[in-house]
């Protein structure tokens, strides 16, 4: 490029775009923002997403139903468990299939791991994206437990291909229940921990409360789900206001925020939304753990999944939100096509309604909060 | 006091050299000690950071490089190889200049950084009579060299033709600047109630009274506001904001590679050295030993002091001191710009001239 002498006839004051990602240590992925600031001050954000599309609706359309699964896993790679259990109940409810007690108890206990451990990765890097350093490597560290029992139960410690339609790859390994319950009552104590740490901190207040106020109306209008709408004081979770699976049959409560520190919906409540979840996560493992049966996983597993000419719409609750699978079945062993709702998806959409008029620093706090995983919104 | 320089000027004047070259070598000899205090107080200040931050999130830091046979693994010496093994590595990277940055600016600064860095050193007393240049104005100097280091900051980030450097270069203008005013404030206070800018003296008259903390309500409270401070002026968290990973990348540091950047690094962990020993200096009695806090044994406590101890206690006040700064480093979340302005103007800055009148007061009524 020339170098050009500045003309002083062309100087103006105006907005800058600011280009962030796709490679910037804070946007969750490959996302890619386009700031227009003054300053500081930021006046809008385009979210330019697509930069992890591997072209999972238009792959599942060539494979069959088993083989979808280790791409569900690929979606949300923070919560593969719950992709996998996502598509399998549309399956099965697409092919009416009973599942055993057992199944449904290993599906719970790990789904609920699995929220465990997508939580911590989203307090832990909310934490980061407000400075704290320490916190996310203690949430990792607890997150490694999690991880390691996944090992043992699939082998797999990221991607696992566990949970499929119509049961299960394997039955639990011997112990691992024990190792759970293990696992719990280590891992109860860290939470008032990472409280003390993070969720108490003066500093942190200061960074999260009254920063990226999302009004319940206005989550709903964009559909927002999860906890991110949980954080905006709406109570809506799946697993109570439509349970599937078998999770009428535990006792646990939604948290919501009530704009404890703040406004209610900020990014603080957001985060705290999480942190309660997590608590009531361990409610749910305890209730699994004790009254989990025996039986055989793989009793009701098809030979082959072929199901009748149909269509069918399965919703869950995963880490992230709302995850929709909506499948049509024109009878063969392929589906005709398979529609993902990604719940990350919907939650970015709303960053720029909440982040206008704020600091830099509040976008990443605000983009933190919201807990997207560029996977599942690229599919 | 007498300055090192001078004294070696007397010690070395039976050889028969001209007194400007003799001077000239002098100089320069000083100058590659102080670069390699410097040199050596990164690495080892490296070393301890990523020990320190290991050892609160539950991890082991560098385990594995060995040094001189003591080999890595679960011992003490853990990892000690790693300081030789990062250095290194800063100088072997390959040294990358944008296409459109301003090349001239951009080599330029980092110089500028670490030439503030590096003349601060000169007006800073290490123990008694060591000092390279005596200066009778010591504080005013050290406040205002280290304030230079801001204009490369300003090159650094504009020269690199990169949004992130920019703004992580137009924070840290403004942070360096607002924040020197409490600093600068605070050491006023000492200034007043010693009646002297020299550091000697500022020793000497806590080696007669007390340590400099513990003289008054007042002094004790411009301590925590002078440390506080500082914690901003060096850029470290809470207050860094200018070099935000999360937000800006590197800051003004994203677009430096190499030998440049690992200037910044030896500046950077320089002043925190230099701002460390000059509160342990001004308000923790410099190189007297602990037991001059409140003097209360006045024959004992010479058996503690004297030069090489006086070393000694001195650093020992300064890593203790650097120790807190990574403990916050590693504990607390960083603040939001506008905050960090507002705990600046409209805290600090009120609190410490407040202090400024009524330990006059203080003075003015006790004498």
């Amino acid at each position: 490029m020339e170098k050009q002498l500045l003309d002083k006839s062309v100087i103006e004051s105006g907005e800058m775009v600011l280009n962030m990602g796709p490679q910037h240590p804070s946007t969750h992925g490959v996302l890619r923002l386009k700031i227009h600031t003054d300053g500081e001050i930021v006046s809008k954000i385009e979210p330019i997403i697509g930069y992890l599309h591997r072209c999972f609706e238009k792959h599942c359309e060539s494979l069959p139903y088993e083989q979808i699964v280790p791409f569900t896993d690929r979606c949300d790679y923070l919560a593969s468990m719950h992709m996998d259990h996502a598509f399998s109940i549309t399956v099965e409810k697409l092919m009416d299939i009973e599942l055993p007690a057992r199944v449904e108890y290993i599906r719970v206990i790990v789904a609920e791991l699995q929220r465990i451990a997508s939580h911590l990765i989203a307090v832990g890097t909310f934490g980061l994206d407000v400075g704290a350093i320490t916190p996310f490597t203690w949430t990792l560290r607890d997150r490694e437990r999690i991880l390691d029992l996944f090992e043992t139960l699939c082998g797999a410690r990221l991607l696992y291909n566990y949970i499929w339609p119509g049961g299960l790859s394997h039955d639990l390994p011997p112990l691992f229940i024990e190792h759970t319950k293990e696992f719990i009552n280590y891992f109860e104590p860290k939470i008032s921990e990472l409280n003390q740490v993070l969720t108490t901190n003066k500093i942190f207040i200061e960074r999260s409360a009254d920063v990226g106020v999302l009004p319940g109306d206005v989550a709903i209008n964009y559909g927002v789900t999860g906890p991110s709408l949980r954080g905006s004081g709406i109570n809506f979770d799946l697993r109570k206001n439509e349970p599937y699976s078998i999770y009428e049959k535990f006792d646990f409560e939604i948290p919501v925020g009530k704009g404890d520190m703040g406004t209610v919906g900020d990014c603080w409540d957001r985060y705290n939304v999480r942190v309660l979840e997590m608590q009531e996560s361990i409610n749910i493992l305890r209730q699994a753990c004790s009254q989990i049966p025996d039986g055989d996983v793989h009793e009701a597993l098809p030979k082959k999944i072929r199901p009748k000419i149909g269509e069918v719409y399965g919703r869950y609750e995963s880490a992230r939100g709302d995850v929709g699978f909506y499948i049509i079945s024109n009878g063969k062993n392929i589906p005709l096509r398979v529609k993902m709702r990604s719940p990350a998806f919907c939650n970015l959409s709303v960053l720029n309604e909440i982040s206008e008029g704020w600091m830099i620093s509040d976008i990443i706090a605000n983009l933190g909060s919201l807990d997207i995983v560029l996977g599942e919104i690229d599919r | 006091m007498i300055s090192t320089v001078d004294s070696l000027l007397d010690a070395f004047s039976y050889l028969k050299i001209p007194s400007e070259t003799l001077l000239t070598i002098i100089i320069v000899t000083s100058g590659i000690i102080i670069f390699t205090i410097m040199a050596v107080n990164t690495l080892f200040a490296v070393y301890f950071e990523r020990k320190v931050s290991a050892f609160m999130q539950d991890r082991l830091g560098p385990m594995e490089v060995g040094i001189f046979g003591f080999k890595g693994g679960k011992k003490f010496w853990g990892g000690i190889g790693q300081i030789i093994a990062d250095g290194i590595k800063l100088l072997t990277k390959e040294d990358i200049l944008p296409n459109n940055a301003d090349k001239v600016l951009m080599i330029l600064a980092p110089f500028i950084i670490f030439s503030g860095a590096l003349l601060t050193f000169i007006g800073i007393p290490l123990s008694q009579n060591l000092v390279v240049s005596d200066f009778n104005i010591g504080i005013f100097y050290i406040i205002s060299m280290s304030s230079v280091g801001v204009i490369g900051i300003i090159l650094a980030g504009w020269s690199s033709n990169n949004k992130w450097s920019l703004y992580g270069s137009m924070r840290a203008a403004a942070q360096i600047i607002s924040y020197e005013i409490p600093i600068a404030l605070s050491l006023l206070l000492v200034v007043l109630v010693v009646g002297s800018l020299h550091l000697g003296e500022i020793v000497q008259w806590q080696a007669d009274n007390r340590w400099f903390i513990l003289h008054s309500p007042f002094s004790f409270l411009a301590f925590f506001i002078y440390y506080i401070s500082t914690v901003a002026e060096t850029n470290r968290t809470p207050f860094d904001i200018p070099e935000a990973e999360s937000e800006l990348v590197a800051g003004w540091m994203t677009e430096y590679s190499g030998f440049r950047w690992s200037l910044f690094f030896l500046s950077e962990y320089a002043n925190i050295l230099i701002v460390s020993i000059v509160a342990s200096i001004v308000f923790l009695g410099g190189w007297l030993s602990p037991l001059h806090i409140i003097n209360v044994f006045p024959e004992s406590w010479q058996l503690l002091d004297g030069p090489v101890l006086g070393l000694f206690w001195l650093f020992f006040k300064a890593v203790l001191l650097i120790f807190v700064m990574m403990w916050f480093r590693w504990t607390f979340p960083r603040l939001r710009v506008d905050q960090l302005m507002y705990l600046c103007w409209k805290v600090f800055i009120p609190f410490a001239l407040a202090n400024l009148f009524f330990v006059s007061l203080w003075e003015l009524i006790l004498k």
